[in-house]
């Protein structure tokens, strides 16, 4: 963040504007963006971003603002951040396979490898994360435990969100079991099976306390 | 054919993080295979996704890096600020693929 975006922190803090920032994490492909559209829909109207089922859609931090997420008398105020992908690898022949030329692929590949930088770096700037992992998906990779692992580091409070569970071959009970000392909510961020149970966590974890 | 190297403990404790960050990626770069008995902590890793983005071009396609789910620390652990890290496997994306994971086996083929 420039010396800028740092003062204007400064002046939200001290005047109580600074709004609870919400990451979504998560490997390509698990859902973030399809997740912080359905929640700015059900909470402040509009979308976030696109949706694709080419992996790196997201290459740059996207925002939005003015959500409130309630629940009887509870209300949570936040901004969602939703951030690219994060991988290990990025290979333009993949992009190829879903038809993109060459040209395109090796520039997407490059923007994703940039994405992957500014998501790791955006989580010195945020205050709570929802961990989003494909269910129908092996929990136990490198990215998974590499996040989680920060998260722990810095002593963000977390959500995992086992997404996808519409789909055949969907098993949040190996998430569960995955990460047993935290809290895994199973969602279709799709169909918005279960979100309200995303929404009563979010208000109980990310409460400014 | 693709060399397995085994890294001892003693010889990335003589270096400091960003030594052995950067020493671990040049040994991938060159197509190696590591198998560190001291793993990286997280923050570590994360540097290391980051350098390795940096480094990715038409000829390299990245790391595929294996290592257990970190356990909650001890009591322990939390006040002297060490952390567990276990034995992690870091390898070029093309070399090396992980064709099974749990809380306790990682199985991987080398091409
Ligand atoms: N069946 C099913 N598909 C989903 C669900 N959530 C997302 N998808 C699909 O998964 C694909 C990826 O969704 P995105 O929301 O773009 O995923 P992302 O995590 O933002 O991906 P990147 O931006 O590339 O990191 C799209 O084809 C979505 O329609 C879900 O709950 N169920
Ligand atoms: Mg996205």
């Amino acid at each position: 963040m420039g010396i800028f975006g740092r003062l204007s922190d400064w002046l939200k803090n001290i005047f109580g504007k600074r709004h609870v920032r919400i990451g979504i994490y998560g490997p390509p492909n698990a859902g973030k963006t399809t997740l912080a559209n359905r929640i700015a829909q059900d909470w402040a109207g509009g979308l976030v971003g696109e949706v694709s089922e080419i992996p790196h859609e997201t290459r740059k931090v996207q925002k939005k603002g003015g959500i409130v997420i309630k629940d009887g008398k509870s209300s949570l105020r936040i901004d969602i951040v939703d951030t690219p992908g994060i991988a290990t690898k990025v290979d333009f022949h993949e992009f190829m396979e879903y038809g993109l030329d060459e040209e395109e692929a090796k520039r997407r590949a490059k923007e994703a490898t940039e994405g992957v930088i500014e998501a790791i770096k955006w989580l010195d700037n945020i205050d709570g994360v929802i961990l989003l992992m494909d269910s129908t998906k092996n929990p136990f990779t490198q990215v998974n435990i590499t996040i989680l692992g920060n998260l722990e580091a810095r002593e963000l409070p977390v959500i995992i969100a086992a997404n996808k569970i519409d789909l055949d071959g969907s098993t949040p009970a190996t998430l569960k079991s995955a990460f047993p000392q935290h809290e895994v909510i199973p969602i279709s961020a799709l169909t918005g099976a279960n979100i309200d149970l995303l929404y009563k966590a979010m208000l109980r974890k990310f409460k400014r306390r | 054919m693709a060399s397995v190297n085994f890294i001892s403990r003693a010889k990335l404790e003589g270096l400091d993080s960003e030594e052995k960050l950067d020493f671990i990626l040049n040994e991938v770069k060159k197509g190696q295979i590591l198998v560190l008995e001291k793993g990286l902590t997280a923050e570590e890793q994360a540097k290391l996704i980051e350098m390795t983005m940096k480094k990715i071009n038409e000829k390299f396609a990245g790391i595929e890096m294996e290592s257990y789910v970190n356990e909650k620390p001890t009591f322990l652990e939390r006040i002297f600020g060490r952390k567990k890290v276990r034995l992690t496997i870091i390898g070029p994306a093309d070399k090396i693929k992980t064709i099974y994971k749990d809380k306790d086996i990682i199985k991987a083929v080398i091409k």
